[in-house]
């Protein structure tokens, strides 16, 4: 099997308009012919949900929560980037490009990464359009502030909460399209199976989480915008119901899953307190354009108060290693420095298991009020959770899961090797190689939705007039049958133990064995305990009530079936890659002073797993990444 | 910690529902709310008994979706959603009593989950600025004064978790609606449809079957976002003129 990305020829900088020119068009009286399938109402689900809708296409939007609202796009706190230069520091469309392939550490596609480039700044005008309140000067333009892994300051925010403005403006659109009729709403309808006929994904199998009914839903594409699977790890920042069924499930019919074991850790999320704990708060990156990040130089400092450590004490590591990225280091970098001084026994906190970050300069520097102005929420938000008052002692910080910048292969259109399964935001593997930079997911999930899919789902389009299919189509009955099927199984095992221990000992397995370092020998002892524990789940799973009706833990036993066979996905995958490479850390490849040692000989592809059953192991497709414009390089943000 | 609850169990929509009497034992302190309750649903489940249904998903205060009535109040004391409270905020073998938000539109799905689609179908007859991805001019050609986008944001900070009617004598929904119509209403792009929006939103409203505002306040200060009542005056406002507008025949 061989991967054709499908890229534009011509020059970088000259694809996507010259796609653009000659993209197939349908015209409006046949778009409303055509029914599409979007599940995910969040940054990439709303948004492209309601610009087809516009369109014309007639669309039938899924999600989970009780109402579209609520996806999980709406905790995102800290920006979204664009290459405006609004601050005339320098900024262009190709320093953006530039900065997310470096950022991505030259594991993602050009084209795509100089698309994505190209359309931030349609985002930020289409937002203001839409009412999206960002932070203004008093001169009534935009404010900008600076996040990791770049030099200028691109990111348009709305106070702590750009994620819920933005996804507001989304869900406002949506809103506006089905008061047309032109969407089709379904709340509390959870995706169980991908149906596919004749090769082509034309359906999906839906859960009713409030009655229990398993129905499907026919269509002429499917758009999976369901969101990453950072909750394989149990503790993360992602949402409770955060999964990778959907994606799965679409794996398992055939669409290839790419690079599984490429997670984001997130430098200064607040530290695990205990075993009860069902998730992690993150404290946005951008605190560290105020805040410096540092430890006791010395071990027996650790159990001080912070105010009696002094200066000269004090191991202000980023700034030391990193001079001139400094607090803003990427996220990979930042994250493995944190552990390496914890590792190291410098560590603060209960279990020495934190760093400081620390706002006392800064406080100094701008007053109290700034401080408060820009990160207010979540100074109260640190305060509610730890007891603690970060305005007079520095935060405690540690990594902490938050992103997955694997999910199914996508070509430029964004469809998946299945014609018509069109994968976008996080679920894709698009744009952030093995590392994201912050305030970029946000610009990819509206890119995605709002430009890039509403040009390109055309090509497929135009190649399905008079080829609909009803749910009449024996591959339904086939999908409907083996979810029921599954849920029935899942309520009947009567075990002993609940869906949660499941789930916690999952994430331990993958914190250890396939987090922010990975090796050999560690990925190998998870590939062995993993389908153990899966076999117990299902011998030993303890799930009371009926599959009629609400029932959560129903809801929650089977997205845990699925990480129980994802998470193995994932440890084969980081055992494949050879290399180091952004959030991808084998501690056998490292250079001397301890920094991610790439492999470009052996490894610049795209590992993307085919489904072979589940017996057996999957095999691995590559697609080699081809650079015309950037010239490798080591990534050095020293 | 140790705390005996009173939870409201009920198995459908159509069913009655009383409240049952559970113990929570061994919480931590720096548990919050809704992991207090995960604690409990284990305890449960251990015993064979069906856990407690209740909805959350950001666990952050943020999504809007954790909705309990604690003590008679929604989202409990202090100030924020459920689940940004924390344990440590009661007193150790205190009694707890656990319920739904309790509004005529939101009905009781089952446990403490309720059905808040109303403020979704009162956003789509209103709750939005027309425009078309694509269409959009530059984002700093129009200028918009900092203070003005300030309220603006201030008003855009509502996460639509249905607290204020829950919490409303009246199981008034101004609370939520007047956010909306301020945000959209004081920015420029917003202006062209502010007449339509406002007396299209408040009759959605009024259909859901939400009460009116007699003043109680009580929506403001149950409400995690801070959004302030003074809201509502300036939407009573705007709503009069535009119906005086349409009732004179002025096209909106
Ligand atoms: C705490 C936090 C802070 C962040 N901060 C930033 C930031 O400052 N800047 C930035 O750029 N990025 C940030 N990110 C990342 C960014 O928010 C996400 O990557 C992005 O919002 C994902 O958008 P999405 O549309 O792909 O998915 P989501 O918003 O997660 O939406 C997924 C949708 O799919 C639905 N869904 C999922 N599974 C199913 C299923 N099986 N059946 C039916 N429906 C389903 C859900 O209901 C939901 O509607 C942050 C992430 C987190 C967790
Ligand atoms: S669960 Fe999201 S606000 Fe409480």
């Amino acid at each position: 099997m061989t991967l054709d990305a499908n890229i534009p020829a011509g020059p970088l900088d000259k694809k996507w308009t010259s796609f653009k020119n000659t993209a197939k068009l349908v015209n409006p009286a046949n778009k409303r012919k055509f029914d599409i399938i979007i599940v995910g109402s969040g940054l990439a689900g709303a948004a492209s949900a309601a610009t087809l809708a516009e369109q014309g296409y007639k669309v039938k939007c899924f999600c989970y929560q009780d109402s579209p609202r609520r996806a999980h796009s709406i905790a995102a706190q800290g920006g979204i980037n664009a290459a405006k230069n609004y601050q005339n520091d320098g900024d262009s469309v190709y320093r953006l490009f530039y900065d997310t392939i470096k950022g991505g550490d030259f594991r993602a596609r050009e084209a795509n990464v100089h698309r994505l480039a190209e359309i931030s700044n349609q985002i930020i005008d289409q937002c203001v359009a839409q009412g999206v309140p960002f932070a203004r000067e008093y001169g009534g333009l935009l404010d900008n502030r600076s996040f990791g892994g770049a030099q200028v300051s691109r990111t348009f925010y709305a106070r702590g909460q750009t994620g819920q403005q933005l996804l507001l403006g989304t869900y406002s659109a949506l809103s506006h399209q089905i008061a047309l009729g032109n969407v089709e709403m379904f709340s509390k309808a959870e995706m169980m199976d991908l149906v596919v006929v004749d090769g082509h994904a034309k359906g999906i199998v839906v859960r009713d989480m409030t009655t229990g009914e398993i129905t499907s839903h026919a269509g002429d594409a499917v758009l999976l915008c369901t969101g990453g699977y950072g909750n394989v790890f149990y503790l993360s920042t992602n949402a409770r119901g955060c999964n990778v069924t959907a994606t799965y499930r679409a794996y398992k019919r055939g669409a290839l899953f790419a690079n599984p074991c490429y997670t984001q850790i997130h430098p200064t999320c607040i530290p695990v307190s205990g075993e009860y704990q069902s998730k992690l708060t993150l404290m946005s990156e951008s605190l560290r354009n105020d805040g410096r990040v540092w430890v006791p130089k010395r071990k027996e400092d650790c159990a001080k108060e912070p105010k009696d450590i002094p200066e000269d004490a004090r191991d202000y590591y980023l700034e030391r290693k990193y001079p001139s990225y400094g607090n803003l280091a990427p996220r990979d970098i930042s994250s493995r420095s944190a552990k390496e001084v914890c590792d190291d026994g410098r560590g603060v906190g209960p279990g020495g298991l934190g760093v400081y970050l620390d706002f006392a300069d800064a406080i100094k520097r701008l007053g109290k009020h700034v401080i408060e102005e820009r990160y207010g929420n979540l100074f109260e938000m640190y305060h509610n959770i730890t007891g603690e008052d970060a305005y007079e002692r520095p935060m405690r910080i540690y990594p902490a899961v938050h992103y997955t910048m694997g999910g199914l292969w996508v070509d430029y259109n964004l469809m998946s090797n299945i014609p018509g399964l069109h994968v976008l935001g996080e679920a894709n593997f698009s744009d952030h190689g093995a590392n994201r930079l912050g305030a970029s997911a946000l610009m990819q999930g509206l890119a995605d939705g709002y430009f890039v899919l509403p040009n390109t789902l055309g090509t497929y389009m135009a190649s399905q007039f008079g080829k609909k299919v009803d749910a009449s189509a024996p591959a339904f009955k086939e999908a409907v049958d083996s979810v029921k099927a599954r849920v029935q199984k899942l309520i009947s095992i009567k075990g002993t133990r609940s869906v949660d221990s499941f789930h916690r000992e999952l994430g331990k397995i993958m914190w250890d064995k396939c987090g922010m370092a990975r090796d050999k020998k560690g990925l190998e002892e998870a590939l062995r305990k993993i389908p153990k524990l899966r076999e117990e789940f299902w011998t030993n799973l303890k799930l009371l009530g009926s599959a009629d009706g609400i029932n959560m833990e129903l809801e929650r036993a089977g997205r845990v079936a699925d990480f129980l066979e994802f998470g193995e996905l994932m440890c084969l995958d980081a055992l494949n890659r050879n290399e180091s490479c952004g959030g991808h850390f084998r501690t056998e490849y490292q250079t001397p002073e301890g920094e991610a040692l790439r492999d470009d000989e052996n490894f610049d592809y795209v590992a993307a797993w085919k489904y072979e059953g589940d017996n057996t192991a999957p095999t691995l497709v590559k697609e080699p990444l081809v650079y015309e414009e950037v010239k490798l390089a080591t990534r050095s943000y020293k | 910690m140790k705390f005996y609850l009173e939870v409201w169990r009920q198995k459908g929509p159509e069913s009655g529902g009383k409240l049952e009497h559970y113990e929570a034992n061994n919480i931590p302190a720096e548990a919050s709310f809704l992991e207090m309750l995960d604690i409990v649903n284990e305890d449960l489940t251990a015993k064979g008994i069906e856990p407690i249904q209740f909805d959350s998903d950001c666990r952050e205060g943020i999504c809007g979706n954790c909705s309990l009535t604690i003590n008679g109040v929604p989202h409990g004391p202090g100030r924020g959603t459920t689940c940004q409270l924390y344990m440590r905020k009661f007193r150790d073998g205190q009694i707890i009593t656990i319920e739904p938000f309790r509004a005529d539109s939101f009905p009781v799905e089952r446990d403490l989950v309720v059905n808040r689609e109303a403020y979704d179908r009162i956003m789509q007859a209103g709750g939005f600025i027309s425009e078309r991805a694509g269409s959009a001019p530059d984002a700093n050609s129009v200028p918009i004064p900092k203070v003005v986008a300030d309220v603006a944001m201030d008003a855009a900070a509502c996460i639509g978790c249905g607290a204020c009617a829950a919490a409303c004598p009246n199981g008034s929904a101004m609370l939520f609606v007047s956010a909306k119509v301020t945000h959209l209403g004081l920015l420029p792009q917003g202006k062209p449809e502010n007449d339509r929006r406002v007396l299209s939103m408040v009759r959605q409203m009024d259909k859901e079957g939400f009460g009116n505002c007699s003043n109680y306040y009580a929506c403001e200060a149950v409400c995690p976002a801070g959004i302030p009542a003074s809201f509502i005056a300036g939407m009573n406002r705007a709503y009069s003129f535009a119906s005086i507008k349409e009732s004179v025949g002025i096209p909106l």
